[in-house]
Order: structure tokens, then C-alpha cells, then sequence
């Protein structure tokens, strides 16, 4: 494996130590810009070769740049390296009220507004000590689990894109999603950017034929997953592409933080939707899907059974949904001022545990707002995942991980 | 789960004279910290993920406080003999100035048991010189891009850490954006309409009309 430096790395070697942040210019600084394939001097393996791909390539979901060294075909090393879209998020959040911040948090995971709004929402709930209304939580199960479906749409889609198998089934997808995105765009106004959430509640209430359309759309959305998987799951190329690939051990996702489906692929049962009960969830009756092995058709199928059981946590809430105001009268959302104190707030976003810590001061803005991006940590685990694969399947894999470069990048 | 205080005596009974301090939160959300000591901060943590009652085996949240040094003025009242003989309740300001320091937060969880957070803490001596916290990554691999992001956004360093350079800046960039003390570089894009704090920036760059400059550089 390739550890060492190249000599040749310009702008590393004689840069002067004359401050503590020298570590800044380590040795194992990123590999240089420029040409995008160099050979890589080791005598002792045969050639390897380090093969830049991204930040603008089709695979990688977005501005995502992966340094992968190669050996023949098998990837010996790989470095992910982001920031291209990095908009310092989190300044921003302290340089805004906590209001303010709301319409932000749907710019992270873009593809999954409505998640972090009520991650958000609860983050700043926990540290204000206020509730959200009865009708409000289920409103939130509604919205949140419709969100999870669509976002899993969207990952099974790209997945299939990155078979191979251009577009097809993930205009499949995209036009299941086009429907969800309709009926959000009838309650919020828009058709991702939702800015829906409130603390205390929500900001408009579903009519009554929003909600009969929604349970329409639901009731009809196991006949095509049916019809979806009944194309894509026992595919020979679909099984002889993902099974086995980019392995993933219980232990080491523990260790590293992977949080949602990835981790759950593995066999870690492990749902904040169960651990914590937040909101009204023990009131449904769901099941959580567990792996086996780990692999990449593992990831896929965690997607496919949760969808599954998205559905059905809908259809309890449809027929539950009691009525009452949409959010408390008494809520504070505007000025608000919550007491000096701190709190991190958590739940399962599609992609994994997606949480905010808010530190607050006293003033109308939060000292320290903090995100925490599932997306971001499940990627410490891509080289892992790759290693011993062939650049083909390290696409595969990073599709199988679902990605926001949103989110990552912040 | 235990309370935080039942933390901290399990680990002062496996670490005696270990730094263990109970930071209470004094929000509704009630989540206390516990500071720990450089010294032993990874000894614990490796305890804290590995004692059985415990299991902290995920750490799901690591990020950095910024807490610069700030004058604290504190009134207090004192008794003054007048010339009559009698003694008057006179107000008295002594201004104080906290150091600032740069601190670490790390939520941990178990999966094991499905308890938690419970919260950690490492602060660093001071936010130019000190700034170095022994790193967690060693114990939670989780770390290891959360650390490189508070390393690059807050500028603390963190020994042991296996690949500690930028991970959201470009490597050649040398402050450290979150710092609440952050000036970010005057640099201007010409603007058609500049308004507010974007005229403020303007008039820094463009000679005002009418100006000599502008006369020489213009027709």
C-alpha cells in the first residue's frame, strides 16, 4: 500500500514550521491538483496508479472527488475528498435567529427537506422546553415518512444508474416521486425547499382532501414497488454486481458512527425511531429491517423493506390522526429567546441519524448550531468498503451509501 | 442508565485522580457534561466505551466550542466609613477577564444497551498557542472526519489523530472560519448594484465619482 509521500508533490516540501498549525502541510496532504492520473513510484508492487475521479464526474453524485490508487484494476487506497460546495452552514446558523435558520436546514440533504426541518424543529423544542401538538407529531410522521420514501426512490434510481442500466428505472422512480413532490408542493408551496416545520408544530394544516389524496398515494404504492422489485431485485446482473461487494462488518460500523440503513444492513438493529421514541412513534406498530451481510444488495434491500414499512406506519397514522390545533397557540417561533443551556437533538433521518446541537446564550441567536451529518460520517467507511474492488464497484458502493453533497459539505 | 454524577465516580474509582468534572446544563433539555483532563482523556474514553454497564460504543456527535476570552464585571457591594462615622453600602465593578478556550464535544451513545447521550468535554489550554486535545479517533473511528472538520473550521489539533489536515477548507487557507473572532478576507466582485453592507465593501474598492482617480482612469 502506498503510504509515503511522493517527492514530486509540489507546494508540500519546503514550507516553512514556524507556527503549531504546521500540521496543516503534513506529509499526508491531499494529492495534488492537476493531472488527473499520475503514476505512483513503489517498487514493490507493479504499477500503481492513482486515478483522480470527480469532483464532476456522473458517479459521483455531485461535486465529490474520490483519490483512488490502483492496482491493475483493484483499488489499493482510496481518499474521498469534499468541500466543494462547503457554504460554512453553520456560521451561518449563528448569524441568524432560530426562526431563521429553519428554511436553511433544507438546503443540507436537498432531497430530504422535510427530515431536517423536524430534526431542527426538535433540536430547538428540546432546548426551548416546548411541544409539539398531538396533531402536529403525526402530521410530522406523515410528511417525514412520505419524505423517507421518496428520498429511498431516489437512492434505489441512482443505484440502478450506476449499474448500468441507464435511466430506466430511475425514471420509474422519479415518476412515483413526482407525485409525492406534487402533494408536497400542494401543502408547503414547494416542491423540495418545504419550511415546514415550526417549534411547537407545523405550519399549515393538511386539508382533509390532501389527506384523502395522500392515503390514495399511499394505498396504491406497495402495487408498484411490486411491480419495481418484480423488475429489479432478482436481476442476475443486479445479484452478481452487488452481492458480496463493499462488506461492511458489524464492529467497524459501530466504531465508526454509521448510522440508518447502511448500518442496519449489517445486522445492528439499531432505529432511532425505536430507540429513542420520539414524537409519536411507539404508537406504531413497524418493524425494523436487518441485514445479514453487509453488502451493497443488503443496502439496496434495506431501502426496498423500509419503504415497505414506511407504508404501513402511513397507513396507521392516516386512520389515527387526531384532530386539534397544528401547532400551539402558546409556541414560540419568532424573538425566540431560549434560556442559556445546550441540547442535541436526533432522529432517523432517511440516510441515518441526522441531529442538531444548539448552544444557547440567551439572544435571539443560537451561540453554536451545530449539524450532524449522517451522510458525512457513513462516508468515513467508503475506503473500507472499497478496498480490494474494482473502481466499477467503488461506484457502486458510494451509490449504495447515499450521498447529498449538501449535506456533506455544509 | 446512570446519572452523570454516577458516571463520574465510576470513573474517579478506576482512574484516581483523574480531572472529572460535572458540567451542568442549565437548559429544559437537562443534558450535563463531564469535562475530563488531557491526561487521561483517552484512557476513559476507551473506559467509557468498554466498561460493561456502560458500553458508550458510539459516538455520534464530535464538535468544537469556540469561547474567547471575555471581561466579566462583577458589582459588589461594600461598606464605606464615611467622615460622620457611618457607613454607607457603596457599589464596587471589578472587571475580570475569563480566558477564552477552545473546547471538543462529543455526544456518545450505546447501541448496545440503547441508552445515552452522554456528553463529553476537552478544552484547550487557550485558543493560540495550546490548542491541542488528545484525539478520539484511536477509540471511535467516528471521529476521525468529524475531528479534521473541527481541526479545520476551529483550529485545534488533535494528537494521535491519524490524518489530520483540511477536510471542508482548501489546504492552503489559514484561518479558522467558526472561530467567533473570524474576519473574512476583503475580497470584492465588481456588483452593479451594491447595496448595504456590499456598498460599505464597494466604496473600499471603486474611487468615489468625481475623484481624481477616477478622472484619470476614466475619459
Amino acid at each position: 500500500m502506498q503510504n509515503e509521500p511522493t517527492s514530486s508533490a509540489p507546494g508540500l516540501a519546503g514550507t516553512p514550521a514556524n507556527s503549531s498549525f504546521d500540521i496543516l502541510h503534513s506529509p499526508l496532504g491531499s494529492p495534488q491538483q492537476g493531472a488527473s492520473v499520475r503514476e505512483v513510484n513503489d517498487p514493490f508492487h507493479g504499477d500503481l496508479l492513482e486515478v483522480s475521479m470527480g469532483p464532476h464526474h456522473p458517479s459521483t453524485h455531485g461535486v465529490f472527488r474520490m483519490v483512488a490508487t490502483l492496482d491493475g484494476e483493484i483499488i489499493v487506497k482510496l481518499k474521498p475528498v469534499f468541500g466543494y460546495l462547503h457554504r460554512n452552514h453553520e456560521k451561518l446558523g449563528e448569524n441568524t435567529t432560530y426562526l431563521a435558520s429553519m428554511p436553511y436546514t433544507d438546503r443540507l440533504d436537498y432531497l430530504a427537506g422535510m427530515t431536517n426541518n423536524w430534526a431542527y424543529a426538535l433540536a430547538v423544542e428540546k432546548l426551548s422546553g416546548q411541544v409539539a401538538t398531538e396533531r402536529a407529531e403525526y402530521v410530522r410522521v406523515i410528511v417525514g415518512e412520505m419524505m423517507r420514501i421518496v428520498n429511498h426512490c431516489c437512492l434505489v434510481g441512482f443505484l440502478f444508474n450506476d449499474l448500468g442500466t441507464s435511466f430506466t428505472p430511475l425514471l420509474y422512480a422519479f415518476r412515483e416521486r413526482e407525485k409525492f413532490l406534487d402533494l408536497f408542493e400542494e401543502l408547503t408551496g414547494t416542491r423540495m425547499m418545504y419550511n415546514y416545520q415550526r417549534f411547537g408544530g407545523c405550519r399549515v394544516d393538511p386539508t382533509p382532501e390532501w389527506l384523502a389524496k395522500a392515503k390514495a398515494l399511499i394505498d396504491g404504492f406497495p402495487r408498484f414497488l411490486d411491480e419495481y422489485e418484480q423488475f429489479l431485485t432478482g436481476n442476475e446482473i443486479m445479484l452478481a454486481r452487488t452481492q458480496g461487494v463493499g462488506r461492511l462488518s458489524p464492529e467497524l460500523a459501530i466504531n465508526a458512527g454509521i448510522t440508518g440503513p447502511v448500518l442496519r444492513a449489517t445486522g445492528v438493529g439499531y432505529d432511532i425511531r425505536k430507540v429513542d421514541g420520539y414524537g409519536v412513534y411507539p404508537r406504531f406498530d413497524f418493524r425494523v429491517p436487518i441485514g445479514d451481510h453487509g453488502d451493497t444488495y443488503d443496502r439496496y434491500m434495506m431501502r426496498i423493506l423500509e419503504m415497505r414499512e414506511s407504508v404501513k406506519i402511513l397507513q396507521q397514522a392516516f386512520r389515527d390522526l387526531p384532530a386539534g390545533p397544528i401547532i400551539d397557540p402558546k409556541a414560540k417561533n419568532r424573538g425566540l429567546r431560549p434560556k442559556a443551556g445546550e441540547a442535541y437533538g436526533r432522529i432517523e433521518g432517511p440516510k441515518g441519524e441526522i441531529g442538531f446541537y444548539l448552544i444557547s446564550d440567551g439572544s435571539t441567536n443560537p451561540y453554536r448550531y451545530r449539524v450532524r451529518p449522517p451522510s458525512f460520517i457513513n462516508l468515513t467507511v467508503l475506503e473500507d468498503m472499497c478496498l480490494g474492488h474494482s473502481v466499477a464497484d467503488a461506484v457502486v458502493i458510494l451509490g449504495s451509501i447515499d450521498i447529498v453533497l449538501g449535506e456533506v459539505d455544509r | 442508565m446512570q446519572s452523570i454524577e454516577q458516571i463520574r465516580d465510576l470513573i474517579v474509582a478506576r482512574f484516581p485522580g483523574a480531572e472529572v468534572t460535572v458540567i451542568q446544563n442549565p437548559g429544559p433539555a437537562a443534558q450535563h457534561s463531564l469535562l475530563l483532563g488531557h491526561a487521561q482523556a483517552r484512557d476513559i474514553a476507551l473506559f467509557l466505551r468498554d466498561e460493561p454497564s456502560l458500553k458508550l460504543d458510539f459516538c455520534s456527535n464530535a464538535t468544537g466550542v469556540d469561547w474567547p476570552e471575555k471581561e466579566i464585571v462583577e458589582t459588589t457591594k461594600v461598606k464605606v466609613a464615611q467622615p460622620d462615622g457611618t457607613e454607607k453600602l457603596v457599589e464596587q465593578k471589578t472587571k475580570r477577564l475569563q480566558p477564552g478556550y477552545l473546547e471538543a464535544v462529543y455526544h456518545l451513545y450505546s447501541m448496545a444497551l440503547k441508552h445515552g447521550p452522554v456528553v463529553i468535554r476537552l478544552r484547550t489550554g487557550n485558543r493560540t498557542d495550546a490548542v491541542s486535545l488528545p484525539s478520539l479517533t484511536p477509540v471511535w473511528r467516528s471521529c476521525e472526519f468529524q475531528e479534521r472538520e473541527i481541526f479545520d473550521l476551529f483550529g485545534i489539533v488533535f494528537e494521535g489523530h491519524p490524518d489530520l489536515r483540511r477536510i471542508l477548507m482548501w489546504d492552503e487557507f489559514k484561518d479558522h472560519p467558526m472561530r467567533k473572532d473570524y474576519v473574512e478576507p476583503d475580497d470584492y466582485e465588481w456588483e452593479p448594484t451594491p447595496h448595504d453592507a456590499v456598498l460599505t465593501k464597494a466604496k473600499g474598492h471603486y474611487p468615489a465619482p468625481g475623484s481624481t482617480a477616477n478622472a484619470e482612469g476614466g475619459m
